[in-house]
């Protein structure tokens, strides 16, 4: 349990950045063909109107939007603005083409609490999909909002929604003085982005742990690479690994015990476990070539990893406790930075060849590699935890900027800073519980 | 700025290269030197003795083949090219003649693929010119290894002409 004071530190950090801009500005660029129509009606609410932090509605409907999957009505075309589902007149839905309705109240609770209550309605069967009282804090409320996008795209797809996640990333301004770097954290939406750590020097590489309190990444600030973990929460942090040579690439193991990383301390970079309590380290890799960007297969028994033992680049597997590896990559000249889908089936990654450097997802067993971006500058995969989107970094003439596919390359998204560079994103776990 | 005081403390040096204020960096030190003819003729009287590399003053002369700092690569390799070869040969023997010198190699690489695995190649093509260095005289505890990957680009840009500038290994005295 957190102290106290370092809860109200949070809550005030949490009120500041403000409903209003989001840090990230994500438009879909590329959506489906066959986006299902769904009207998101104004909650009811009878108080003061800028009693409340947010539009739910509108939240929720942004988050539907921005997945692809969903084309939400306008608020000027709604027939009527039901607030309880006896007063859903669902043959004037069903005119309109909307299959899908969502419909909520909100009442305060006191103490600058309210709860939230929404109904999603199937307007062809006229039922009643799902249905929830949410209990929301002032403070809350974005996340409820997120929570509600992720049951109704649970309901209409099938598939968990990722809109109560974070994402990490690391944002390059120039100012007179030089470059200043920044870690930093967002909800997957781009609203309430909070600054982590700041620094003069480079930064690289964030990883979330599987519980999504800390984050690792590699830091230049003593002049040479050193690993950290940082807790989300509270700022604090430690110094991991700070060996003479490279000290990068950290990745947690599944269970949070270990970091795998790449330590060159004996000459040439390897792969390495650190066990967290206790601190031994564990030596996975040892051959004369590159072994770096390791990352752990879901259920922690196998590391992936980029080498060129082979000559350039390209995918290895190796057992979690060592043994010898196996090439996973055979397409091109080259393959780097694994990223693994959190089922384990695929590996996400970036591709080179031919002068363009893409995000590619590898299917494990079958070994076919399909491209799913389309700059020429894609790097730093990473998954969405419910594996349906894969955000990524993008450089164009126009500078660096973050890009999301989702892996059946059919939506894609950009995702844009109001000023500055923001790369190498990572997507955190899941907030909450199903 | 501090390797350089560094150096004159440790060899109790009154080297007008050492006392100069203007020696803010190795670049800037060997700009004042260039501004007339007092440096080069400071560096004509300290390149007189019989190590060829000549003495201290020659890393702020100019015209001392020492005055390079930089040598470049090619794509995802660490092979030390034709041209860069008597940069690196050089300061091995700069270094072979002044055994009391320590001097750090920066490893860089260009912005394309992976930045992790770019942080290796740097670290790679430092290695490279460290281990040519050392075969040439240099001894491996004068010279220390860095890596910044692609995280710091001499030349910003996203075209061949920008990244074969970033490409390097910087010699950092």
């Amino acid at each position: 349990m957190p102290e106290p004071r370092k809860i109200i530190a949070l809550l005030v950090f949490l009120l500041l950045p403000g409903a209003a801009r989001p840090a990230l500005d994500i438009r879909i660029t590329e959506g489906m063909e066959q986006a299902l129509p769904i009207a998101v009606v104004p909650f009811g609410w009878d108080g003061e109107a800028d009693v409340l932090p947010l539009d739910m509605h509108v939240t929720i409907a942004n988050d539907l939007a921005r997945s692809g999957h969903f084309a939400p009505m306008d608020d000027q075309d709604m027939p009527q603005r039901p607030r309880e589902f006896s007063q859903i007149n669902l043959a004037d839905w069903r005119k309109l083409g909307m299959e899908s309705l969502v419909i909520g109240n909100i009442r305060a609770t006191g103490e600058g609490n309210f709860e939230v209550e929404f109904r999603l309605v199937d307007t062809y069967r006229g039922t009643q999909l799902a249905g929830f009282k949410i209990p929301a804090p002032y403070k809350q409320m974005r996340r409820t909002a997120h929570r509600i996008s992720d049951i109704i795209f649970e309901k209409l797809t099938g598939v968990r929604g990722a809109f109560d996640t974070r994402i990490a990333y690391i944002t390059v301004k120039k100012t007179p003085k030089g470059k200043r770097y920044s870690l930093q954290i967002a909800d997957a939406d781009g609203f309430n982005a909070q600054v982590l750590l700041d620094s003069g020097e480079p930064l690289m590489s964030p990883a979330w742990s599987p519980d999504g309190r800390q984050l690792a990444y590699v830091s230049f600030e003593a002049k040479n690479s050193a690993v950290w973990i940082q807790d989300v929460l509270t700022g604090k942090r430690e110094k991991i690994a700070a060996n003479p040579g490279i000290n990068s690439a950290p990745a947690w193991s599944p269970d949070g015990t270990k970091l795998a990383l790449t330590l060159s301390k004996e000459g040439d970079p390897e792969i390495f476990v650190l066990h967290l309590s206790g601190r031994s380290l564990q030596r996975i890799t040892n051959d004369r070539s590159i072994d770096t960007e390791p990352v752990w297969s879901p259920d922690g028994s196998r590391l992936a990893f980029t080498s060129d033992r082979g000559g350039g680049p390209q995918i290895y597997e190796v057992g979690a406790q060592g043994g010898s590896p196996r090439r996973l990559t055979f397409d091109g000249p080259y393959n780097a930075r694994p990223r693994f889908s959190p089922d384990g089936a695929s590996l996400a990654l970036v591709h080179g060849a031919e002068r363009q450097y893409r995000i590619g997802l590898l299917s494990v067993k079958q070994g076919y590699l399909e491209l799913l971006s389309k700059s020429r500058l894609d790097e730093s995969p990473s998954f969405a935890p419910n594996g349906s989107m894969i955000l990524y970094t993008t450089t164009t003439s126009m500078g660096t900027e973050l890009a999301a596919v989702s892996v059946d390359g059919r939506v894609h998204q950009r995702l844009a800073m109001q000023d500055g560079e923001v790369r190498e994103p990572a997507w955190g776990p899941f907030l909450s519980s199903p | 700025m501090i390797r350089i005081l560094l150096l004159c403390l440790a060899l109790g040096a009154t080297l007008s290269a050492c006392s100069s204020k203007s020696a803010k960096d190795q670049g800037a030190a060997v700009e004042d030197k260039s501004g007339g003819g007092a440096g080069k003729e400071g560096a004509q009287t300290y390149g007189a003795g019989e190590e060829k590399a000549g003495g201290l003053a020659a890393l702020n002369d100019p015209d001392s083949p020492l005055s390079v700092r930089t040598v470049y690569f090619d794509y995802d390799s660490s092979d030390i090219l034709p041209e860069y070869r008597g940069t690196v040969e050089a300061h091995a023997a700069f270094l072979a003649a002044n055994p009391t010198v320590n001097m750090s190699l920066e490893g860089h690489a260009d912005e394309r693929g992976s930045r992790e695995y770019n942080l290796a190649l740097g670290e790679r093509r430092a290695q490279s010119v460290k281990r040519q260095m050392v075969l040439l005289g240099a001894s491996a505890q004068q010279i220390s290894i860095t890596s910044y990957g692609e995280e710091r680009p001499a030349v910003e840009g996203h075209d061949e002409s920008a990244w074969s500038q970033n490409r390097r290994v910087e010699f950092l005295y």
